[in-house]
């Protein structure tokens, strides 16, 4: 039976996020927290690996407390356990400290359920990176695969799974020993609308939740804020460029003086003549 | 940890069939100037098979050095045999920098070495600058959203590391027959060391959209409402003759696929004319156009942050500027009969 | 699906979340299904909590609920074009426990709540949809939602979908409401800075101000308007009968755009930044509209059953007065083991002989009475406007002279006439 494990993130939704137009900064208070949509992705191709080859799927999160909601999100989708690692000294870790931190969570579910197959999002819609998958697959010393956008098989007998990795300009198929992590593209597979026993499931659902201490043979300088190599030393507005001359006129006037200024591109423009 | 044993600014040099990639030999221009800041040598690596050759091209392109790794291990991209020898060169010559291009392949490398180095890595970075005295990278990238930037340090770890997007530096005038210092080396790399196999590989053969290669991108961002409203900016890029590019926003509502997506997360691109219809200008917008040669926004928020980005702007509705201006081009068309390019 | 439940909540407002809290309290197993991301989340309630009905749910929630603020000043605005008659009433002993009411956030507030019922033991779905009842022998036993394998079933089902509750409508509960039964509000929270709310409100911390707007607020459409004070935001809206809309030919939004240009309002929000526009749907009718909210195993609570006290805005209150009374009904069925209507029907009783009901009877003409007789807006209140300023103008005519002004303004005998009986009749409708 499979052990697969994916590794999301709860992050503020910044599709929705307000932004402050004078300050340009964010406002935070108003962001709601979601799954991360890449993870959404991940979880379900987990899933469907699960459905396919029969096993289990658990999903591990690092955050705080309230990412408990993100794991319920995950079981709505399918997934069968949760576990949310919490605790103050993880706090303002990067890439990094996160993969450090997430690894030794990974590490302890293997003991009780060892581990197939690792799969996580692309990246998170706050970060950015795309870093922590594989790190952690590095930390684990097992390949990671990145950028795969459909999982042709998974051989748990043989131990490898043929997976198809995206390039800008096609794909490679590639074959790995198990176990391996995958970083999924969005592409990868559509989330579809959870089931009602699934939704009742998470409703009632209630993850592990460890903390530091629940962790084994850590060391604690690799985590949070002293774990991290990177720190943010300032942000900033970036000078905002002169801006553009904005035509006066009505709407007539405004495309003839837009036109005189595109047409002095002319060599831009091919006509196909009409024979 | 002594600083002092780590000099040298590297870039690593992705290659394909032969070619460099772009992105590298513009990370190659940016190198320079942080090289030249240092007063350090501008390294590139090479990991391939069959590539030797390429060192020239690398040091036309600004390199002083090039290591390179030559083995037949390393047909094809893997990140294993590639993260071994990368962390041999580095363990063995000690850079202060490396710099990866910001591609699928550039990411998943310099994540992987990161973590064994281990050091600090900075993703998909838009600017770059090195305190002179120090050495210290200052790696700069849209954060949070995209609508701030974030300077980012690693102060305590060396190599620092960083992944560049494309696009975005400039890469030097070549100068034919610069030389300089080949290192060859080599590792003791056994295929069965190698977890992965590339069995095959398929190079997309319908015809894709490189938005990144068009003369004219036409943009619509949410502001137009609907996918159905969308549809203007297919009918004025085809009118133009150029590619329809989309905002994030509009991409994630499944307007239109990703491959038309500009920004941080999407496509950086450079067409000589770049229109933003709709398109509120969030940073991480911005960063992915503002080298386009003529930047026209067309918004009806007068206050919309794409106006101090743009060359020219109307302050209007898209549904009411758009048609006439479909229509007042086809018709400077035909009356002008302006540079007719038979196409046979 | 093979677990069934003791009752199912549809809607996770403050009708069903009261519903669902108590009954789990109680020890029912209970099932609230919400269709928005999270509860709240299509909320738009005026934005005053009432501390009296919500402890009786939840004693002294004030300690930890988030409250915008204690209101310690009601102010009543009666506006013309470019006057307003106010008055208002102040008082400390409103700024201190146990206090008298709040300004709410709905969105943060319903989700406090929310958790609040989990805690107890209710289970929260967000983000579904209940499509029907599913009735079996003229009995509801559960209900059907948008979802794969969504069919879920319940001894009773409590519906609290809102003011639209296309689900007693489907069971033949009540017709579809008229224009002049339902209120449309429409409101805008905006952003201002902490310090200069309490400015100009003239307000300490921690303490609220409501102003409840009256006459060219609503352009004198039967209606009210209102400024709330939140922490650092302010919520203003208007409400008006659909049909006082229809047949002004207003659309919503602009009335609320005329109320914030309104140089009455227009400083008390000027600098402020919109942060959310949301429109609702309010129940009007009163005590006439109300139609059936009993039936074989299924109960109305909340604005589904039209409980809204028109005159003094109370919906929430009165919502979750109702569903406190129905989690109680359906506990005491749970014991007897019979869900038939006859055992449910204790909810009306003791709703309509408490004082939902007593508020409701008694008020049950309001809307009505002000929609017929429309110039309580259109005449009255510009009409004490220029009898205020014909009394406080410094112009060197003598008081007697100006009662003297103010009695000609009033009209003819005749007119006088008209104004008594409407004065009388609306102190009867509202006393």
């Amino acid at each position: 039976m499979l052990h697969i494990v994916a590794c999301i993130k709860q992050v503020p939704d910044t599709k929705i996020i307000k932004m402050n137009p004078k300050t340009n900064t964010m406002d935070r208070r108003t962001a709601p927290a979601i799954l991360n949509p890449y993870d959404a992705h991940a979880v379900e191709e987990a899933v469907r690996i699960r459905n396919r080859y029969g096993g289990t799927v658990s999903v591990v999160t690092m955050g705080p407390p309230p990412a408990v909601k993100a794991i319920k999100k995950c079981i709505e989708i399918g997934a069968d356990e949760g576990y949310l690692i919490t605790d103050r000294r993880f706090a303002g870790a990067d890439t990094l400290a996160t993969s450090y931190a997430v690894t030794k969570a990974i590490e302890k579910i293997s003991k009780t359920n060892p581990v197939d197959l690792i799969i996580c999002g692309k990246m998170s819609i706050d970060g950015d990176t795309g870093q922590v998958g594989p790190g952690i697959a590095r930390r684990l010393d097992i390949p990671p695969l990145t950028s795969v956008n459909k999982v042709v098989e998974v051989n748990q007998e043989k131990g490898y799974a043929i997976v198809h990795r995206k390039f800008e300009d096609g794909h490679e198929v590639v074959q790995s020993t198990l176990p391996c992590l995958l970083s999924v593209e969005k592409t990868i597979n559509e989330v579809p609308y959870s089931t009602f026993p699934n939704m009742l499931k998470a409703a009632k659902y209630e993850p592990y939740i460890w903390s530091v201490d629940d962790l084994e043979d850590v060391d604690i300088k690799q985590l949070g804020l002293k774990g991290s190599p990177t720190i943010v030393s300032k942000v900033w507005t970036p000078s905002k460029p002169e801006g553009g001359t904005i035509f006066e006129g009505n709407a007539k006037e405004q495309v003839e003086q837009l036109l005189s200024i595109i047409l002095e591109k002319k060599e831009l423009f091919t006509v196909k003549e009409e024979s | 940890m002594d600083f002092q044993d780590y000099k040298d600014i590297w870039v690593f040099i992705e290659e394909k069939d032969g070619v460099i990639a772009p992105v590298s030999l513009e990370l190659l221009g940016a190198g320079r100037k942080l090289a030249d800041k240092r007063a350090s040598n501008l390294a590139g690596v090479l990991i391939g098979e069959n590539v030797k050759n390429l060192a020239s091209t690398i040091f036309e392109y600004g390199a002083d050095i090039v290591y390179v790794y030559d083995q037949p291990i390393f047909k094809h991209y893997r990140t294993e045999s590639f993260m071994k020898a990368l962390l041999d060169c580095s363990n063995k010559y000690k850079p202060e920098i490396i710099l990866y291009g910001a591609t699928s392949t550039g990411k998943d490398l310099a994540s992987a070495v990161a973590t064994d180095l281990p050091t600090g890595l900075t993703a998909d970075t838009t600017e770059l600058d090195v305190e002179e005295e120090t050495g210290l990278l200052l790696a700069s990238r849209p954060a949070f959203g995209g609508n701030i930037m974030a300077t980012i340090l690693c102060k305590k770890y060396r190599p620092q590391m960083a992944t560049v997007r494309a696009k975005v530096m400039k890469a030097l005038t070549p100068v034919r027959g610069r030389m300089g210092k080949v290192i060859e080396e080599n590792i003791a790399l056994a295929e069965e060391d190698i977890r992965t196999k590339v069995l095959e590989i398929v190079k997309e053969t319908t015809k894709k959209v490189r938005i990144d290669e068009a003369d004219i991108i036409v943009a619509g961002g949410k502001g137009l409402g609907s996918a159905e409203g969308f549809q203007i900016i297919h009918r004025l890029a085809e009118t133009l003759g150029g590619v329809v590019g989309a905002s994030r926003d509009v991409v994630e509502a499944g307007w239109v696929p990703h491959a038309h997506q500009v920004g941080q997360a999407g496509v950086t691109v450079t067409p000589k004319i770049y229109f933003a219809i709709g398109i509120s200008g969030a940073i991480q917008h911005i960063v992915g156009m503002k080298n386009s040669g003529l930047i026209i926004a067309i918004n009806k928020d007068s206050e919309a942050p794409i106006f101090e980005s743009c060359h020219y702007g109307i302050v209007g509705d898209a549904f009411e500027i758009v048609p006439i201006l479909i229509e007042e081009f086809k018709n400077a068309l035909t009356r002008e009969e302006v540079s007719h390019v038979r196409e046979v | 699906m093979s677990e069934k439940f003791d009752a199912i909540v549809v809607g996770a407002g403050p009708a069903g979340i009261s519903c669902a809290h108590d009954l789990a309290k109680g020890g029912a197993n209970v099932l609230l299904i919400e269709r928005g991301e999270y509860p709240g989340s299509k909320n738009v309630m005026g934005g005053v909590l009432y501390r009296k009905m919500m402890e009786d749910i939840i004693p002294e929630f004030y300690k930890e609920a988030p409250l915008e603020r204690p209101i310690v000043e009601q102010r009543f605005m009666m506006m013309e074009k470019e006057s307003a008659l106010t008055f208002s009433y102040k008082g400390l002993e409103w700024a201190k426990e146990p206090y008298n009411n709040f300004t709410v956030l709905r969105a943060k507030f319903d989700q406090w709540f929310a958790d609040k019922a989990v805690q107890q033991g209710a289970i929260l779905i967000n983000e579904t949809v209940v499509l029907e009842c599913i009735v079996e022998d003229g009995r509801v036993v559960g209900v059907r939602t948008d979802r794969p394998d969504g069919d879920v079933y319940a001894d009773v089902v409590v519906l609290a979908d809102g003011v639209n509750s296309l689900l007693a409508q489907s069971l033949g509960f009540h017709k579809e409401y008229k224009p002049n039964e339902v209120a449309l509000a429409t409101m805008e929270v905006l952003k201002l800075d902490k310090k200069i709310i309490e400015d100009r409100f003239n307000l300490e911390d921690n303490q609220g101000c409501t102003i409840e707007l009256f006459g060219d607020a609503t352009k004198g459409i039967v209606g009210t308007g209102f400024l709330y004070t939140n922490k650092d935001t302010l919520s203003l809206g208007v409400g008006t009968l659909l049909s006082g809309l229809i047949k002004h030919k207003i659309k919503p939004y602009e009335l609320l755009e005329y109320v914030k240009n309104h140089p009455m309002i227009r400083p008390y929000i000027q600098g402020s930044e919109p942060q959310e526009y949301l429109a609702h749907l309010i129940p009007e009718g009163g005590y006439n509209s109300m139609g059936k909210i009993v039936g074989d195993g299924v109960i109305v609570i909340g604005d589904a059953s039209q409980l809204v006290n028109a005159i003094h805005r109370e919906g929430s209150n009165l919502a979750m007065t109702s569903g406190r009374l129905a989690a109680e009904t359906v506990l005491l069925a749970k014991e007897a083991g019979d869900f038939s209507e006859r055992m449910l029907d204790h909810y009306r009783v003791k709703l309509l002989d408490g004082f939902v009901g007593q508020d409701m009877k008694k008020y049950k003409d309001s809307t009505h009475h002000f929609e017929k007789f429309p110039q309580y807006f259109e005449q009255y209140i510009p009409m004490v406007n220029r009898a205020a300023s014909q009394m406080f103008t410094v112009d060197g005519s003598s008081k007697w002279e100006k009662q003297k002004k103010i009695m000609k303004d009033l009209g003819s005998t005749k007119e006088k006439f008209k104004l008594a009986r409407d004065i009388y009749r609306a102190w009867k409708v509202v006393k």
